[in-house]
């Protein structure tokens, strides 16, 4: 493969030899492209087309192909030759499927698919076919942090599937708040009585698989490595630590109860009789092994009138408790009643509310509750004054609109919400300097990595997980958040998500042997390559790295973890100096195509604008608009990007030199409800987007002349249309004085 | 007898009027099951003339405000137009429940003196259980001079206008006044309602 | 096709010279052309109304219902109960739900209806005058014998209460039923689609006790009419009929309007289209009379 040797085929099915002039299309593969071979085919993915591709490319050493069809999206089975560097016009759903089927769009529609065939050829020719990630390593040992439900789950599914595990607990026991529970609330039909909470089933599971090797009374002293490789120092409480390796990580670490005492409006530390849901359970339970009713805890007396007070120090608007909802306290709350109803339907139970929120099948439950004569009053709290052996409860009936009491409580019980144990937030702790690192007592993976020790957080706390399209995706490859750690929720949830959580640790410890990238672009062998002898240790790749994939050695220069890295290139993006790039996809491939593109004089009234488009959702969006055959300008150039994060500030400033009349670009959501693949490339994008008007301004150009667009996936109308709306914008600044001077 | 009830109620019942509810009233085991969601409240009719929707005598049901409940004059105001029923996401039969709590008060003598639809249902219910149907003009009679000689007069000249255009109309026969239509078997269909109260009375505790 | 044979249960107000004999006269008429056949329950009684509940209690309620029932499948065996009245029909409707669910309930009913020499068996289903028409014959039927289409004039469909809560007709929307449209329009005239005031309660019996809270609801329920240029209101419930055509005179009284809006019955619109006469149709019992359909009624037409 020492020589480069080109090729392009131009495909004339699916209308495109009706729609375009293909034998024009090979012209300007052949002149302009200069593309050593250059053939058309009436049908190029058909076996015969793909054979004649493959033909080329074994017996004529073809290294680089460009194949101008359809879009990259479509045909990836029929168009896979992992051998050579390849690229696509998208001349189907980006030109004949988008543009009218008219005399007199004619012209136009055959400019676009001239300008996308230089494009591939340009771009190509800068590409490299990916030869793999020499840092990949195999290793199937999964490492899960906490033994709780999550945890314990986690190990069991991973185990099931094959894959040993090392499970590691901080306490003695395994069990975590569940084995705290008398019962649990149902998970099966009917939903209609509190059920065995199946620890114990599980924990005897654990002790049994020979797969688990169970650690108590540990911790994670130091994680460093990568996915396939992470080494991992657990401490023990006598002091000893011993260092192993795992493939990938899932971190179950669970929460922890907000701290009632935090709530003495609400009697919580001035009564034994005001107890939190925790409290309940260690009573019912203590009751339940004495085989006795619940007793009130002041005096032993017997309990006649319990009353739940909802939301205690949660969903706070004051800022002082907690802003969230924990979502299980409400049904955990009826379960508790009925552990009073069931065993004496004569203990009178209210449970106060403001909303009564059970998601899922928690209605039954809550019917369920109501049947058994578990009274619902919508009031708010406002002060648990206990008296004696009794509770006055005040609130605010908020139905009847007027202030009330229920005098002698005998229980109160405070439906307090979950705190996640997520470690150290690595925005307010820093890391320590390269070669000064310290465990921190507080953290929970005590990760070496530069950004930090321990899993971002995003809101309130909880570890960043990609909500909307991968919830266990974290910013750490191959470390997969599992249960309340990741955000509030219950059992059924908690084991839910521990399965799914398992899956993907052991697919990411799968890919990292085969040197490939997690998602999204599951499956890249491509990977960032660093000229550290251009790098002026500016650290930007470092710092904005949304993966933490980049650590520092102690000359400063950055060290890629490439099995950390998630293709994004959002460190390409932010290089000022350009030194980072990947074998297919660089500074260059995206900066040749936007230069190949035939930029027509002033005068010609066919202004160009380049619209860099997230591969993710604007791009598809763009190709689905197509096949729905929504027409927009001839006058853009579409170029994917991976991330708009991955956007090089070069490629603006290169395009406007060019005499571009406007630059579109176009990426996901950002903000605390991002839907950004990469969680930080968009937002990133358009904060570098921000500063670029300055640019603009010593240019002598109008600052819109670059617009940058959130689009989902979903956006099939709507791209289509902002692309109209920008081009009539420009229409109305008219020509961008610059052309020509390039 | 209505006082006997009541107090062999109270004492039975002392501060639990959710459970008495459940066990007297027609359909009353419904009450605990509303979701408070106040659906009702916004379908009635005559919601903006009562006091208590629903929703609220449901609440108050399980807040234990029994006098307030049974002395209400909202559960008079239910015209049967089951608006909130095939509303009700829990599916109370709540125009049941409502009549069944007017009636229950009614018993018990709690209800509002001289409610007027009250007083138009009990005379009602005699109207046609005297023969077995309705009397209509005899019913209308009852009802205007339920408040006296002199009241009845003025209400039958007021409403002389409409009783003559029905006369006119064929739809009102004077005849009627004395005795009119009904049942054959007056007899066995006394019995049959006296029956059916007597079991009632018995499975709801009224009686022995 | 038709000849069908039915256990007729009139109720209170529709016999002769009751306040709704006109309903009772048109739907023997509109029978008659439909060859449908009516045969009252020998010695049926009063449902107990919406109103009664005070003196009656939960069994005694359902008692009466089941009294007509058993008499019913005692005289008429095989055939359906057929009330036209909404409410006699959705009380019997309702007893007959509750005692078909339980068995306790249904012994109970069973050891008062002995004291009449009487026993319900579960076996007879109670159902609407509309839904025998639209159910058991069905729209093209009904229209097939039409010989004076209504043309030209437009009717409200006051649909009301409780021909349509909570039973429903047809399985139609209880906020949007659109039969009595529908068979406004199989009979040629025009249905006022967006009638807002279509399910809005008139006050039902607490229109005697309530009068003034009735007739706010009243007035709504005309003035909708007028506001969408109906020429009358058709409705398909005696109590509904009787509330808004009588209290039309009061509610001008107090509220300074002018109405005068007919009020008439489905069964009314059918007769005459069917090519029956005025008196056939009783639109001599309608106390604000329904000229557009007299002058239909006198036009002579082919039978
Ligand atoms: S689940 Fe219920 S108690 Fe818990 S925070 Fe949410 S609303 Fe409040
Ligand atoms: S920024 Fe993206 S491409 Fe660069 S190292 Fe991080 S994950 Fe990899
Ligand atoms: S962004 Fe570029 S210059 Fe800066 S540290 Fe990284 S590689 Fe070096
Ligand atoms: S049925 Fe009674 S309570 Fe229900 S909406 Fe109608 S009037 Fe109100
Ligand atoms: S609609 Fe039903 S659930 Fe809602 S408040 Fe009324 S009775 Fe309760």
């Amino acid at each position: 493969m020492a020589e480069m040797k080109t090729a392009a085929y131009v495909c004339q099915g699916c209308g495109l030899g009706e729609r375009l002039s293909t034998q024009q299309l090979a012209q300007v593969a052949q002149k302009e492209g200069k593309m050593a071979l250059v053939r058309e085919h009436p049908f190029l993915c058909s076996a015969a087309g793909v054979q004649a591709i493959r033909d080329d490319i074994e017996k004529d050493g073809v290294t680089h192909i460009a194949i101008a069809a359809c879009s990259r999206r479509a045909k990836t089975e029929a168009f896979h030759f992992p051998a050579v560097a390849m690229s696509r016009a998208n001349l189907r759903e980006g030109v004949i499927w988008s543009q009218p089927d008219t005399e007199a769009a004619r012209e136009t529609t055959q400019e676009m698919a001239d300008d996308y065939v230089r494009m591939a050829c340009a771009e190509v020719k800068k590409m490299k076919a990916p030869a793999g990630n020499p840092e990949a390593a195999r290793n199937t040992r999964l490492l899960v942090v906490g033994g709780g439900i999550s945890g314990m789950t986690a190990a069991l599914e991973a185990s099931k599937a094959g894959y040993p595990v090392t499970l590691v607990e901080k306490t003695a026991a395994l069990g975590g708040w569940a084995a705290k529970l008398w019962k649990r609330t149902p998970a099966r039909e009917p939903f209609q009585a509190p059920a065995e909470t199946g620890v114990a089933a599980m924990i005897e599971a654990v002790r049994a698989d020979p797969n688990i090797e169970v650690r108590l009374s540990s911790t994670i002293a130091r994680t460093s490595g990568a996915p396939g490789r992470f080494s991992v120092a657990i401490a023990t409480e006598s002091g000893g630590a011993a260092t192993e390796d795992f493939g990938a990580i899932v971190q179950a670490s669970g929460f922890s109860l907000y701290d009632a005492s935090k709530l003495p409006e609400l009697g919580f530390g001035k009564s034994p009789n005001v107890v939190d849901q925790a409290g309940l359970e260690r009573l019912a339970r203590e009751a339940a092994a004495g085989n006795a009713p619940i007793r009130r805890p002041s005096d032993d007396g017997e309990v006649k009138t319990v009353v739940f007070v909802q939301c205690a120090g949660q969903r706070d608007a004051t800022g002082e408790h907690l802003p969230y909802c924990s979502g299980h306290c409400c049904a955990t709350s009826i379960k508790q009643a009925m552990y009073f109803k069931d065993a004496n339907p004569a203990v009178d139970t209210v449970v106060l509310y403001t909303d009564l929120r059970v998601p899922g099948n928690g209605e039954d439950f809550y019917r369920s509750g109501q049947s058994k004569g578990v009274v619902f009053t919508k009031g708010a709290v406002s002060a648990v004054e206990p008296a004696g052996n009794a509770c006055s409860v005040r609130f605010r009936d908020l139905i009847l609109d007027e202030d009330a009491t229920i005098e002698n409580a005998d229980l109160v019980v405070l439906a307090t919400g979950q705190v996640p144990n997520s470690g150290v937030d690595i925005e307010k702790v820093a890391q320590n300097e390269p070669g000064e690192w310290q465990p921190d007592a507080n953290s929970v993976l005590n990760l070496v990595y530069r950004q930090g020790k321990d899993l971002p957080l995003l809101r309130h706390g909880f570890s960043d997980s990609h909500f909307i399209c991968f919830p266990y995706e974290t910013r750490r490859t191959g470390i997969y958040a599992a249960g309340p750690v990741r955000r509030p929720m219950d059992i059924a949830q908690a084991v839910e998500d521990a399965t799914g959580a398992a899956l993907k640790a052991i697919q990411a410890a799968e890919n990292a042997a085969l040197g490939r990238a997690a998602h999204p672009r599951s499956g890249d062998l491509s990977f960032p390559i660093v000229r550290l002898d251009g790098c002026t240790q500016c650290k930007r790749c470092t710092v904005e790295c949304p993966f933490g994939a980049i650590d520092e050695d102690e000359k400063r220069y950055p060290v890629f973890n490439e099995s950390r890295c998630r293709r994004c290139g959002t460190c390409m993006g932010a290089c000022p100096v350009r030194v980072i790039s990947f074998e297919n996809y660089s500074v260059d491939t995206v900066g040749a195509q936007l230069k190949a593109v035939d930029v027509p004089d002033e005068f010609s009234e066919k202004p160009r604008i380049l619209v860099l488009a997230c591969e993710n959702d604007a791009y598809p969006a763009l190709d689905m608009a197509g096949m729905a055959r929504r027409t927009y300008s001839a006058f853009v150039r579409i170029i994917p990007v991976r991330c708009l994060g991955s956007v090089n500030t070069i490629w603006v400033s290169d395009a406007l030199n060019s005499g571009y009349d406007g630059v579109m670009l176009m990426g996901c959501k950002h903000g605390d409800d991002y839907q950004c693949h990469f969680v930080k490339g968009s937002e990133l994008a358009n904060y570098r987007m921000s500063k670029i008007d300055d640019t603009l301004k010593q240019m002598a150009l109008e600052t819109e002349r670059v617009a940058t667009y959130e689009v989902a996936i979903t956006d099939i109308e709507r791209a289509p249309r902002l692309i109209d709306e920008y081009a009539a914008k420009i229409a109305e600044i008219g020509m961008s004085p610059l052309k020509g001077f390039a | 007898m209505p006082t006997a009830l009541n107090e062999q109620a109270l004492a039975r019942y002392r501060n639990d009027f959710l459970r008495e509810v459940e066990e007297r009233v027609d359909e009353g085991g419904w009450v605990k099951m509303c979701m408070q969601c106040g659906v009702c409240a916004g379908s009635c009719p005559f919601g903006p003339h009562w006091e208590h929707s629903p929703q609220k005598i449901f609440m108050m049901i399980r807040a234990g405000k029994r006098e307030e409940v049974l002395a209400s004059d909202s559960m008079w105001m239910c015209t049967s137009c089951y608006n909130c029923v095939v509303r009700c996401p829990r599916k109370l039969p709540i125009t049941t429940i409502m009549h069944g709590l007017a009636t229950y008060a009614h018993r018990l003598g709690l209800a509002p003196k001289r409610q007027p639809t009250r007083d138009f249902s009990v005379i009602f219910w005699e109207n046609f259980t005297r023969n077995g149907r309705a009397n209509e003009i005899r019913l209308m009679l009852r009802l205007w001079f339920r408040d006296g000689f002199g009241a009845g007069i003025r209400k039958a000249l007021a409403m002389k206008e409409v009783g003559l255009g029905m006369l006119r109309a064929k739809r009102m026969s004077p005849f009627e006044i004395f005795g009119g239509h009904g049942v054959k078997d007056v007899k066995g269909f006394q019995a049959m309602i006296r029956k059916a109260q007597e079991i009632e009375d018995r499975k709801r505790g009224f009686s022995k | 096709m038709a000849n069908k044979d039915y256990a007729f249960y009139p109720g209170c107000t529709s016999h002769y010279r009751g306040s709704a004999s006109n309903y009772l006269v048109s739907v023997e008429s509109m029978c008659r052309t439909l060859d449908v056949k009516l045969t009252q329950i020998p010695d049926w009684n009063c449902c107990g109304a919406s109103v009664s509940y005070a003196g009656s209690g939960e069994l005694a309620r359902h008692v009466i219902n089941a009294r007509n029932f058993a008499l019913a499948e005692q005289h008429l065996p095989g055939r359906d109960v057929v009330a036209t009245c909404a409410a006699c029909w959705l009380n019997a409707r309702e007893s007959k739900e509750q005692l078909d669910a339980s068995a306790g309930l249904l012994a109970d009913t069973n050891e008062a209806l002995k004291e009449a020499g009487l026993r319900y068996q579960g076996i007879a289903s109670v159902r609407h005058m509309v839904e025998v028409l639209i159910e058991d014959l069905g729209y093209e039927e009904l229209g097939r014998h039409v010989v004076k289409p209504l043309e030209g004039v437009k009717f409200a469909g006051y649909v009301g209460c409780q021909t349509n809560r909570p039973f429903g007709i047809a399985g139609e929307s209880f906020e949007n039923p659109v039969y009595l449209d529908k068979l406004v329009e199989t009979v040629g005239g025009q249905a006022v689609a967006d009638y807002d005031q279509k399910v809005t309660c008139c006050g039902g019996a607490l229109a005697v006790s309530e009068p003034e809270k009735s007739q706010a609801q009243i007035k709504d329920i005309v003035e909708s009419a007028y506001d969408h240029g109906a020429d009358m209101i058709v409705t398909p419930c005696p109590l509904c009929q009787a509330n808004v055509e009588i209290y039309q005179a009061d509610v001008n009284q107090r509220y300074g309007t002018k109405f005068n809006m007919p009020v008439t019955y489905y069964s009314q619109l059918m007769t005459v289209a069917y090519g029956g006469s005025a008196e056939e149709a009783a639109l001599d019992g309608q106390i604000i009379r329904a000229t557009r359909l007299e002058e239909i009624a006198a036009t002579p037409g082919k039978r």
